[in-house]
Protein backbone atom coordinates (compact mmCIF):
# COMPACT_ATOMS: atom_id res chain seq x y z
CA UNK A 1 0.00 0.00 0.00
CA UNK A 2 1.24 3.44 -0.89
CA UNK A 3 -0.04 6.97 -0.45
CA UNK A 4 1.66 8.17 -3.63
CA UNK A 5 -1.33 7.40 -5.85
CA UNK A 6 -3.84 9.16 -3.60
CA UNK A 7 -5.94 12.02 -5.02
CA UNK A 8 -4.15 15.34 -4.57
CA UNK A 9 -5.70 17.87 -2.21
CA UNK A 10 -7.53 20.91 -3.52
CA UNK A 11 -5.20 23.73 -2.55
CA UNK A 12 -6.58 27.22 -2.00
CA UNK A 13 -5.30 30.39 -0.40
CA UNK A 14 -6.61 29.39 3.01
CA UNK A 15 -5.33 25.83 3.29
CA UNK A 16 -1.93 26.43 1.67
CA UNK A 17 -0.21 26.88 5.09
CA UNK A 18 -1.84 23.66 6.33
CA UNK A 19 -0.33 21.65 3.47
CA UNK A 20 3.03 23.40 3.79
CA UNK A 21 3.12 22.42 7.48
CA UNK A 22 2.18 18.81 6.70
CA UNK A 23 5.15 18.65 4.32
CA UNK A 24 7.31 19.48 7.36
CA UNK A 25 5.60 16.88 9.52
CA UNK A 26 3.54 19.37 11.49
CA UNK A 27 -0.22 19.58 12.00
CA UNK A 28 -1.43 23.18 12.16
CA UNK A 29 -4.85 24.69 12.79
CA UNK A 30 -6.35 28.14 12.71
CA UNK A 31 -7.26 29.51 16.13
CA UNK A 32 -9.79 32.29 16.64
CA UNK A 33 -8.13 35.06 18.64
CA UNK A 34 -11.35 36.26 20.22
CA UNK A 35 -12.56 32.88 21.49
CA UNK A 36 -9.35 30.81 21.55
CA UNK A 37 -11.13 28.06 19.65
CA UNK A 38 -9.73 26.21 16.65
CA UNK A 39 -11.47 25.45 13.38
CA UNK A 40 -10.99 23.32 10.26
CA UNK A 41 -11.10 23.29 7.22
CA UNK A 42 -9.07 26.51 6.82
CA UNK A 43 -11.16 29.59 6.12
CA UNK A 44 -10.77 33.36 5.68
CA UNK A 45 -12.63 34.11 8.92
CA UNK A 46 -13.38 32.53 12.30
CA UNK A 47 -16.79 30.81 12.31
CA UNK A 48 -17.17 31.91 15.93
CA UNK A 49 -17.05 35.63 15.15
CA UNK A 50 -17.16 35.92 11.36
CA UNK A 51 -14.02 38.07 11.60
CA UNK A 52 -10.59 37.54 9.99
CA UNK A 53 -9.07 37.54 13.44
CA UNK A 54 -7.18 34.26 13.78
CA UNK A 55 -3.69 32.78 13.95
CA UNK A 56 -2.05 29.52 12.94
CA UNK A 57 -1.04 27.26 15.82
CA UNK A 58 0.74 23.93 15.92
CA UNK A 59 -1.79 21.35 17.08
CA UNK A 60 -1.01 18.64 19.60
CA UNK A 61 -1.57 15.99 16.92
CA UNK A 62 -3.65 14.02 19.40
CA UNK A 63 -7.33 13.19 19.43
CA UNK A 64 -9.93 10.49 19.93
CA UNK A 65 -11.64 8.24 17.41
CA UNK A 66 -15.20 9.57 16.92
CA UNK A 67 -16.23 7.03 14.28
CA UNK A 68 -14.96 5.06 11.30
CA UNK A 69 -16.10 3.35 8.11
CA UNK A 70 -14.64 0.74 5.78
CA UNK A 71 -14.88 1.47 2.05
CA UNK A 72 -15.53 -1.51 -0.22
CA UNK A 73 -16.65 0.53 -3.21
CA UNK A 74 -14.01 2.00 -5.51
CA UNK A 75 -14.32 5.74 -6.13
CA UNK A 76 -10.67 6.69 -6.80
CA UNK A 77 -8.52 4.77 -9.30
CA UNK A 78 -5.41 5.48 -7.19
CA UNK A 79 -6.95 3.79 -4.14
CA UNK A 80 -8.21 0.60 -5.78
CA UNK A 81 -5.30 -1.41 -4.38
CA UNK A 82 -6.14 -0.25 -0.86
CA UNK A 83 -9.70 -1.66 -0.89
CA UNK A 84 -11.22 -2.33 1.52
CA UNK A 85 -9.82 0.75 3.26
CA UNK A 86 -10.83 2.53 6.48
CA UNK A 87 -11.61 6.22 6.90
CA UNK A 88 -11.57 7.43 10.49
CA UNK A 89 -13.15 10.56 11.94
CA UNK A 90 -10.84 11.88 14.64
CA UNK A 91 -11.87 14.60 17.07
CA UNK A 92 -8.69 16.57 17.72
CA UNK A 93 -7.90 17.75 21.24
CA UNK A 94 -8.29 21.29 19.92
CA UNK A 95 -11.91 20.61 18.87
CA UNK A 96 -12.13 20.20 15.08
CA UNK A 97 -12.64 16.89 13.32
CA UNK A 98 -10.33 15.39 10.71
CA UNK A 99 -11.31 12.66 8.29
CA UNK A 100 -8.20 10.59 7.79
CA UNK A 101 -6.85 7.03 7.62
CA UNK A 102 -4.97 4.70 9.90
CA UNK A 103 -1.29 3.88 9.94
CA UNK A 104 0.47 1.37 12.09
CA UNK A 105 -2.62 -0.60 13.08
CA UNK A 106 -5.23 -2.95 11.64
CA UNK A 107 -8.77 -1.67 11.01
CA UNK A 108 -10.07 -4.55 13.18
CA UNK A 109 -8.46 -2.86 16.18
CA UNK A 110 -10.31 0.42 15.77
CA UNK A 111 -12.39 1.21 18.85
CA UNK A 112 -14.52 4.33 19.09
CA UNK A 113 -13.14 6.54 21.85
CA UNK A 114 -9.57 5.28 21.53
CA UNK A 115 -6.74 7.80 21.72
CA UNK A 116 -4.96 8.44 18.44
CA UNK A 117 -2.09 10.56 17.24
CA UNK A 118 -0.87 11.90 13.94
CA UNK A 119 1.97 10.71 11.71
CA UNK A 120 3.12 11.77 8.26
CA UNK A 121 4.08 8.71 6.22
CA UNK A 122 3.83 10.23 2.70
CA UNK A 123 1.40 11.31 0.03
CA UNK A 124 0.87 12.12 -3.62
CA UNK A 125 3.67 14.06 -5.34
CA UNK A 126 4.28 17.38 -3.60
CA UNK A 127 2.11 16.58 -0.56
CA UNK A 128 2.22 14.73 2.74
CA UNK A 129 -1.07 13.40 4.11
CA UNK A 130 -1.63 13.27 7.85
CA UNK A 131 -2.58 9.76 8.98
CA UNK A 132 -3.50 8.57 12.46
CA UNK A 133 -2.57 5.61 14.60
CA UNK A 134 -2.72 4.54 18.25
CA UNK A 135 -1.31 7.24 20.50
CA UNK A 136 2.36 6.55 21.09
CA UNK B 1 -17.24 22.11 14.33
CA UNK B 2 -17.56 22.43 18.09
CA UNK B 3 -21.15 22.12 19.27
CA UNK B 4 -21.40 25.72 20.45
CA UNK B 5 -21.74 26.92 16.88
CA UNK B 6 -24.84 24.72 16.45
CA UNK B 7 -28.18 26.47 16.70
CA UNK B 8 -30.28 26.06 19.79
CA UNK B 9 -33.65 24.59 18.90
CA UNK B 10 -35.72 27.65 18.07
CA UNK B 11 -39.30 26.78 18.90
CA UNK B 12 -41.60 28.61 16.56
CA UNK B 13 -44.74 27.24 18.12
CA UNK B 14 -47.10 29.54 16.31
CA UNK B 15 -49.57 28.98 13.52
CA UNK B 16 -47.85 29.18 10.15
CA UNK B 17 -48.95 32.29 8.26
CA UNK B 18 -49.33 30.15 5.12
CA UNK B 19 -51.34 27.40 6.82
CA UNK B 20 -53.75 25.77 4.31
CA UNK B 21 -53.35 28.65 1.86
CA UNK B 22 -51.61 26.68 -0.89
CA UNK B 23 -52.63 23.40 -2.52
CA UNK B 24 -51.28 20.61 -4.71
CA UNK B 25 -53.56 20.32 -7.72
CA UNK B 26 -51.56 18.21 -10.16
CA UNK B 27 -49.09 15.35 -9.78
CA UNK B 28 -47.16 13.61 -12.52
CA UNK B 29 -44.47 10.94 -12.42
CA UNK B 30 -42.71 9.03 -15.19
CA UNK B 31 -41.54 5.44 -15.15
CA UNK B 32 -38.23 5.04 -13.33
CA UNK B 33 -35.45 3.05 -14.96
CA UNK B 34 -32.74 3.24 -17.62
CA UNK B 35 -33.83 5.48 -20.49
CA UNK B 36 -30.79 6.53 -22.56
CA UNK B 37 -33.13 7.48 -25.43
CA UNK B 38 -34.26 10.59 -23.50
CA UNK B 39 -32.78 12.94 -20.87
CA UNK B 40 -33.82 15.09 -17.92
CA UNK B 41 -35.59 17.52 -20.28
CA UNK B 42 -37.56 14.76 -22.00
CA UNK B 43 -38.42 13.14 -18.70
CA UNK B 44 -39.34 16.51 -17.15
CA UNK B 45 -41.70 17.30 -20.06
CA UNK B 46 -43.33 13.88 -19.68
CA UNK B 47 -43.89 14.36 -15.93
CA UNK B 48 -45.16 17.91 -16.36
CA UNK B 49 -47.62 16.82 -19.07
CA UNK B 50 -48.90 14.11 -16.73
CA UNK B 51 -49.30 16.69 -13.94
CA UNK B 52 -51.08 19.15 -16.26
CA UNK B 53 -53.49 16.42 -17.39
CA UNK B 54 -54.04 15.45 -13.77
CA UNK B 55 -54.89 19.06 -12.88
CA UNK B 56 -56.86 19.76 -16.07
CA UNK B 57 -54.54 22.65 -16.97
CA UNK B 58 -52.55 23.70 -20.05
CA UNK B 59 -48.99 25.11 -20.17
CA UNK B 60 -50.46 28.55 -20.88
CA UNK B 61 -52.06 28.53 -17.45
CA UNK B 62 -48.69 28.05 -15.70
CA UNK B 63 -47.20 31.38 -14.61
CA UNK B 64 -44.50 30.08 -12.29
CA UNK B 65 -41.81 27.47 -12.92
CA UNK B 66 -39.25 25.86 -10.62
CA UNK B 67 -36.97 23.21 -12.11
CA UNK B 68 -34.52 20.91 -10.35
CA UNK B 69 -31.81 18.65 -11.83
CA UNK B 70 -32.84 19.95 -15.26
CA UNK B 71 -29.85 21.95 -16.51
CA UNK B 72 -31.66 25.13 -17.66
CA UNK B 73 -34.99 26.60 -16.60
CA UNK B 74 -34.85 28.76 -19.70
CA UNK B 75 -34.54 25.88 -22.15
CA UNK B 76 -37.17 23.89 -20.29
CA UNK B 77 -39.63 26.80 -20.34
CA UNK B 78 -38.90 27.31 -24.04
CA UNK B 79 -39.59 23.64 -24.75
CA UNK B 80 -42.90 23.65 -22.90
CA UNK B 81 -43.99 27.04 -24.22
CA UNK B 82 -44.23 28.51 -20.72
CA UNK B 83 -43.61 32.25 -20.27
CA UNK B 84 -43.88 32.68 -16.51
CA UNK B 85 -43.70 35.69 -14.24
CA UNK B 86 -41.71 33.65 -11.69
CA UNK B 87 -38.92 31.24 -12.62
CA UNK B 88 -36.13 29.51 -10.76
CA UNK B 89 -33.60 26.66 -10.90
CA UNK B 90 -32.90 25.18 -7.47
CA UNK B 91 -29.77 23.42 -6.22
CA UNK B 92 -29.21 19.73 -6.91
CA UNK B 93 -29.24 18.11 -3.42
CA UNK B 94 -32.45 16.36 -2.41
CA UNK B 95 -33.01 18.74 0.49
CA UNK B 96 -34.13 21.18 -2.23
CA UNK B 97 -37.36 19.30 -2.95
CA UNK B 98 -38.78 20.66 0.30
CA UNK B 99 -37.05 24.01 -0.17
CA UNK B 100 -38.55 24.34 -3.67
CA UNK B 101 -41.97 23.50 -2.30
CA UNK B 102 -41.70 26.21 0.36
CA UNK B 103 -40.49 28.77 -2.19
CA UNK B 104 -43.47 27.98 -4.42
CA UNK B 105 -45.84 28.36 -1.45
CA UNK B 106 -44.32 31.74 -0.62
CA UNK B 107 -44.53 32.89 -4.23
CA UNK B 108 -48.20 31.91 -4.46
CA UNK B 109 -49.07 33.45 -1.10
CA UNK B 110 -47.42 36.76 -1.99
CA UNK B 111 -48.92 36.92 -5.47
CA UNK B 112 -45.61 36.47 -7.28
CA UNK B 113 -47.31 33.72 -9.28
CA UNK B 114 -50.73 32.09 -9.35
CA UNK B 115 -50.03 28.57 -10.55
CA UNK B 116 -46.55 27.08 -10.27
CA UNK B 117 -45.19 23.98 -11.96
CA UNK B 118 -42.33 22.34 -10.07
CA UNK B 119 -40.43 19.91 -12.26
CA UNK B 120 -37.69 17.50 -11.23
CA UNK B 121 -35.91 15.48 -13.92
CA UNK B 122 -32.94 13.18 -13.43
CA UNK B 123 -31.12 10.90 -15.86
CA UNK B 124 -28.50 9.77 -13.36
CA UNK B 125 -28.72 6.12 -14.28
CA UNK B 126 -28.24 6.33 -18.04
CA UNK B 127 -25.35 8.78 -17.67
CA UNK B 128 -23.88 6.49 -14.96
CA UNK B 129 -23.84 9.26 -12.36
CA UNK B 130 -21.51 8.27 -9.51
CA UNK B 131 -22.35 9.88 -6.19
CA UNK B 132 -18.75 10.00 -5.01
CA UNK B 133 -15.20 10.41 -6.28
CA UNK B 134 -13.86 13.59 -7.83
CA UNK B 135 -12.03 16.33 -5.99
CA UNK B 136 -13.31 17.42 -2.61
CA UNK B 137 -12.11 18.44 0.83
CA UNK B 138 -11.57 14.83 1.94
CA UNK B 139 -10.70 13.03 -1.31
CA UNK B 140 -6.97 12.60 -0.44
CA UNK B 141 -8.14 10.33 2.38
CA UNK B 142 -10.61 8.47 0.19
CA UNK B 143 -13.60 9.91 2.03
CA UNK B 144 -16.38 10.53 -0.45
CA UNK B 145 -20.03 9.83 -1.25
CA UNK B 146 -23.17 10.61 0.78
CA UNK B 147 -23.44 6.93 1.77
CA UNK B 148 -20.11 7.09 3.61
CA UNK B 149 -21.29 10.11 5.59
CA UNK B 150 -24.33 8.18 6.80
CA UNK B 151 -22.21 5.09 7.47
CA UNK B 152 -19.93 7.20 9.68
CA UNK B 153 -22.90 8.57 11.59
CA UNK B 154 -24.59 5.16 12.01
CA UNK B 155 -21.35 3.59 13.29
CA UNK B 156 -21.27 6.23 16.01
CA UNK B 157 -25.01 5.88 16.68
CA UNK B 158 -24.49 2.15 17.34
CA UNK B 159 -21.70 3.05 19.76
CA UNK B 160 -23.67 5.79 21.53
CA UNK B 161 -27.00 4.01 21.82
CA UNK B 162 -26.45 0.28 21.25
CA UNK B 163 -28.40 0.19 18.01
CA UNK B 164 -27.43 -2.46 15.47
CA UNK B 165 -26.97 -2.68 11.72
CA UNK B 166 -29.84 -5.17 11.77
CA UNK B 167 -32.19 -2.44 13.02
CA UNK B 168 -31.83 -0.77 9.64
CA UNK B 169 -33.11 -3.95 8.03
CA UNK B 170 -36.60 -3.21 9.38
CA UNK B 171 -36.63 0.00 7.32
CA UNK B 172 -35.32 -1.70 4.21
CA UNK B 173 -37.77 -4.61 4.45
CA UNK B 174 -40.80 -2.39 5.15
CA UNK B 175 -40.16 -0.16 2.13
CA UNK B 176 -39.49 -3.19 -0.07
CA UNK B 177 -42.82 -4.62 1.05
CA UNK B 178 -44.46 -1.39 -0.14
CA UNK B 179 -42.74 -1.78 -3.51
CA UNK B 180 -44.38 -5.19 -3.84
CA UNK B 181 -47.76 -3.41 -3.53
CA UNK B 182 -46.83 -0.71 -6.07
CA UNK B 183 -46.98 -2.11 -9.62
CA UNK B 184 -44.71 0.64 -11.00
CA UNK B 185 -42.04 0.48 -8.27
CA UNK B 186 -38.59 -0.40 -9.57
CA UNK B 187 -38.32 -3.25 -7.05
CA UNK B 188 -41.88 -4.50 -7.57
CA UNK B 189 -41.98 -8.29 -7.34
CA UNK B 190 -38.65 -8.52 -5.52
CA UNK B 191 -39.37 -8.96 -1.81
CA UNK B 192 -36.48 -9.13 0.64
CA UNK B 193 -35.96 -10.47 4.16
CA UNK B 194 -34.00 -9.22 7.15
CA UNK B 195 -31.43 -11.87 6.31
CA UNK B 196 -31.05 -10.51 2.77
CA UNK B 197 -30.37 -7.11 4.32
CA UNK B 198 -27.82 -8.53 6.74
CA UNK B 199 -25.93 -10.54 4.12
CA UNK B 200 -25.93 -8.00 1.28
CA UNK B 201 -22.55 -6.97 -0.03
CA UNK B 202 -20.89 -4.19 1.98
CA UNK B 203 -20.55 -0.82 0.23
CA UNK B 204 -19.21 1.38 3.01
CA UNK B 205 -19.37 -0.49 6.31
CA UNK B 206 -21.34 -0.52 8.43
CA UNK B 207 -23.74 0.09 5.50
CA UNK B 208 -24.48 -2.57 2.90
CA UNK B 209 -26.18 -2.63 -0.47
CA UNK B 210 -29.77 -2.69 0.84
CA UNK B 211 -29.13 0.41 2.98
CA UNK B 212 -28.59 2.42 -0.21
CA UNK B 213 -31.18 4.08 -2.46
CA UNK B 214 -31.63 3.26 -6.15
CA UNK B 215 -30.30 5.60 -8.85
CA UNK B 216 -32.58 5.75 -11.90
CA UNK B 217 -33.76 7.99 -14.68
CA UNK B 218 -37.13 9.58 -14.07
CA UNK B 219 -39.04 12.76 -13.37
CA UNK B 220 -41.66 14.12 -11.02
CA UNK B 221 -43.85 17.21 -11.42
CA UNK B 222 -46.14 18.96 -8.97
CA UNK B 223 -48.51 21.80 -9.74
CA UNK B 224 -49.34 24.13 -6.89
CA UNK B 225 -51.80 27.00 -6.67
CA UNK B 226 -53.84 28.84 -4.06
CA UNK B 227 -56.29 26.82 -1.98
CA UNK B 228 -59.02 29.09 -3.31
CA UNK B 229 -58.23 28.41 -6.96
CA UNK B 230 -57.71 24.71 -6.25
CA UNK B 231 -61.41 24.31 -5.46
CA UNK B 232 -62.27 24.88 -9.13
CA UNK B 233 -59.83 22.32 -10.51
CA UNK B 234 -60.26 18.68 -11.44
CA UNK B 235 -58.83 16.78 -8.49
CA UNK B 236 -59.52 16.98 -4.74
CA UNK B 237 -57.03 19.57 -3.48
CA UNK B 238 -54.34 18.59 -1.00
CA UNK B 239 -53.39 21.47 1.28
CA UNK B 240 -49.95 22.42 2.57
CA UNK B 241 -50.85 22.88 6.23
CA UNK B 242 -47.47 23.40 7.81
CA UNK B 243 -43.78 23.66 7.02
CA UNK B 244 -40.82 23.89 9.38
CA UNK B 245 -37.14 24.15 8.60
CA UNK B 246 -33.90 24.64 10.49
CA UNK B 247 -30.48 24.70 8.84
CA UNK B 248 -27.11 23.97 10.38
CA UNK B 249 -23.92 24.21 8.35
CA UNK B 250 -21.50 24.14 11.27
CA UNK B 251 -20.23 20.57 10.84
CA UNK B 252 -16.77 21.48 9.52
CA UNK B 253 -17.55 19.76 6.22
CA UNK B 254 -17.56 16.46 8.14
CA UNK B 255 -20.45 14.08 8.97
CA UNK B 256 -22.93 15.62 11.41
CA UNK B 257 -21.77 14.70 14.92
CA UNK B 258 -25.25 15.21 16.39
CA UNK B 259 -27.37 13.19 13.93
CA UNK B 260 -29.06 16.55 13.11
CA UNK B 261 -31.02 16.00 16.31
CA UNK B 262 -31.16 19.68 17.36
CA UNK B 263 -32.32 20.92 13.96
CA UNK B 264 -34.79 18.08 13.44
CA UNK B 265 -36.12 18.70 16.95
CA UNK B 266 -36.66 22.33 15.99
CA UNK B 267 -38.85 21.07 13.15
CA UNK B 268 -41.29 19.60 15.68
CA UNK B 269 -42.86 23.06 15.46
CA UNK B 270 -44.46 21.78 12.25
CA UNK B 271 -47.38 20.39 14.29
CA UNK B 272 -48.25 23.75 15.82
CA UNK B 273 -47.61 25.46 12.53
CA UNK B 274 -50.03 23.11 10.75
CA UNK B 275 -52.54 22.92 13.58
CA UNK B 276 -52.38 19.15 13.24
CA UNK B 277 -51.02 16.91 15.99
CA UNK B 278 -48.99 13.77 15.52
CA UNK B 279 -51.99 11.62 16.47
CA UNK B 280 -53.96 13.07 13.57
CA UNK B 281 -51.44 11.90 10.98
CA UNK B 282 -51.99 8.58 9.21
CA UNK B 283 -48.72 8.08 7.35
CA UNK B 284 -45.22 9.37 6.69
CA UNK B 285 -42.89 10.20 3.85
CA UNK B 286 -39.27 10.14 5.02
CA UNK B 287 -36.28 11.07 2.88
CA UNK B 288 -34.48 7.72 2.69
CA UNK B 289 -31.31 8.20 0.69
CA UNK B 290 -29.85 5.68 3.18
CA UNK B 291 -31.58 3.71 5.91
CA UNK B 292 -30.01 5.67 8.84
CA UNK B 293 -31.68 8.94 7.76
CA UNK B 294 -35.03 7.31 8.50
CA UNK B 295 -33.87 6.55 12.04
CA UNK B 296 -32.47 10.07 12.54
CA UNK B 297 -35.75 11.53 11.24
CA UNK B 298 -37.92 9.45 13.57
CA UNK B 299 -35.78 10.36 16.58
CA UNK B 300 -35.45 14.03 15.69
CA UNK B 301 -39.14 14.58 15.12
CA UNK B 302 -39.91 12.80 18.40
CA UNK B 303 -41.61 9.61 17.22
CA UNK B 304 -39.35 7.88 19.73
CA UNK B 305 -36.63 8.99 22.12
CA UNK B 306 -33.14 9.63 20.82
CA UNK B 307 -31.31 6.34 20.47
CA UNK B 308 -34.47 4.24 20.51
CA UNK B 309 -35.26 4.12 16.79
CA UNK B 310 -33.99 0.54 16.58
CA UNK B 311 -36.63 -0.71 18.99
CA UNK B 312 -39.22 1.66 17.54
CA UNK B 313 -39.09 0.23 14.00
CA UNK B 314 -39.06 -3.43 15.11
CA UNK B 315 -41.98 -5.61 14.10
CA UNK B 316 -43.15 -3.55 11.14
CA UNK B 317 -43.93 -0.14 12.67
CA UNK B 318 -43.30 1.47 9.26
CA UNK B 319 -45.06 -1.28 7.26
CA UNK B 320 -48.49 -0.71 5.80
CA UNK B 321 -51.03 -3.09 7.33
CA UNK B 322 -48.73 -3.98 10.22
CA UNK B 323 -47.72 -0.82 12.07
CA UNK B 324 -48.99 2.56 13.19
CA UNK B 325 -46.73 4.55 10.83
CA UNK B 326 -46.86 3.37 7.21
CA UNK B 327 -43.90 5.15 5.64
CA UNK B 328 -42.83 5.59 2.00
CA UNK B 329 -45.70 3.53 0.64
CA UNK B 330 -44.41 3.81 -2.96
CA UNK B 331 -41.25 1.98 -1.91
CA UNK B 332 -39.36 5.21 -1.27
CA UNK B 333 -35.83 5.91 -2.45
CA UNK B 334 -34.72 2.50 -1.25
CA UNK B 335 -37.15 0.35 -3.24
CA UNK B 336 -38.85 2.58 -5.80
CA UNK B 337 -36.36 5.19 -6.88
CA UNK B 338 -34.12 7.99 -5.66
CA UNK B 339 -36.15 10.93 -6.91
CA UNK B 340 -34.65 13.10 -4.16
CA UNK B 341 -37.78 13.65 -2.11
CA UNK B 342 -39.88 14.73 -5.11
CA UNK B 343 -41.38 11.26 -5.55
CA UNK B 344 -41.98 10.81 -1.82
CA UNK B 345 -43.92 14.09 -1.59
CA UNK B 346 -45.89 13.08 -4.72
CA UNK B 347 -46.78 9.82 -2.96
CA UNK B 348 -48.01 11.74 0.12
CA UNK B 349 -50.36 13.74 -2.15
CA UNK B 350 -51.60 10.58 -3.84
CA UNK B 351 -52.29 8.96 -0.48
CA UNK B 352 -54.42 11.93 0.54
CA UNK B 353 -56.43 11.72 -2.69
CA UNK B 354 -56.99 7.99 -2.22
CA UNK B 355 -55.15 7.18 -5.48
CA UNK B 356 -52.92 4.42 -4.10
CA UNK B 357 -54.83 1.22 -4.79
CA UNK B 358 -53.35 -1.79 -3.04
CA UNK B 359 -50.94 0.38 -1.06
CA UNK B 360 -53.58 2.89 0.08
CA UNK B 361 -53.41 3.94 3.74
CA UNK B 362 -57.00 3.59 4.99
CA UNK B 363 -58.68 6.96 5.48
CA UNK B 364 -55.50 8.99 4.97
CA UNK B 365 -56.37 12.55 5.98
CA UNK B 366 -52.96 13.99 6.86
CA UNK B 367 -49.41 12.97 5.91
CA UNK B 368 -46.07 14.19 7.24
CA UNK B 369 -42.81 14.48 5.27
CA UNK B 370 -39.42 14.63 6.99
CA UNK B 371 -35.98 15.28 5.54
CA UNK B 372 -32.87 14.87 7.72
CA UNK B 373 -29.94 16.83 6.28
CA UNK B 374 -28.06 20.07 6.97
CA UNK B 375 -31.37 21.68 5.96
CA UNK B 376 -33.71 19.80 8.30
CA UNK B 377 -37.33 20.04 7.23
CA UNK B 378 -40.75 18.68 7.91
CA UNK B 379 -44.08 19.43 6.34
CA UNK B 380 -47.66 18.34 6.85
CA UNK B 381 -50.16 17.91 4.06
CA UNK B 382 -53.86 17.31 4.51
CA UNK B 383 -56.96 16.61 2.48
CA UNK B 384 -58.97 19.79 1.98
CA UNK B 385 -62.16 18.03 3.08
CA UNK B 386 -60.61 16.33 6.11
Amino acid sequence: MTLSTRPKPLVDNWNKPFWAACAEGKLVLQRCKATGKCFFPPAPVSPFTGKPDWEWITASGRGTLWSFVIFHQSYFPGMRDELPYPVVMVKLEEGPYLLTNVEGMEPEDLKIGMRMSVRFPGGPEGFVLPQFGPEA
Amino acid sequence: MPPDTHPQSPAIHLPWPLRDKVAFVGIGTTRYGNFPETDSYGLGCEALNAALDDAGLTPAEIDGLIVNRIPSYERFAEMMGINPQYCLLTEAPGRFSGVSLALAAQAIATGAAKTIALVYGNNGRSVRMLYGGGDSQWSPWGMTSPGAIHAMMWQRHMHDFGTKHGDLGEVSVAFRHHATLNPVAVMHGKPITLEDHATARPICEPLKLLDYCLINDGAVAWIMTSAERAKDLKRPPVLLSGYARQDCFAYGSAPADDYWYPTLSACRSVYDRAGIGRDDIQGLGIYDNFTPTVMFSLEGLGFCKQGESGDFVKGGTLRLGAGRWPTNTSGGHLSDSYMQGWGIIAECVRQLRGDCGERQIPDARAMQYICATHIAQSLILRRADA
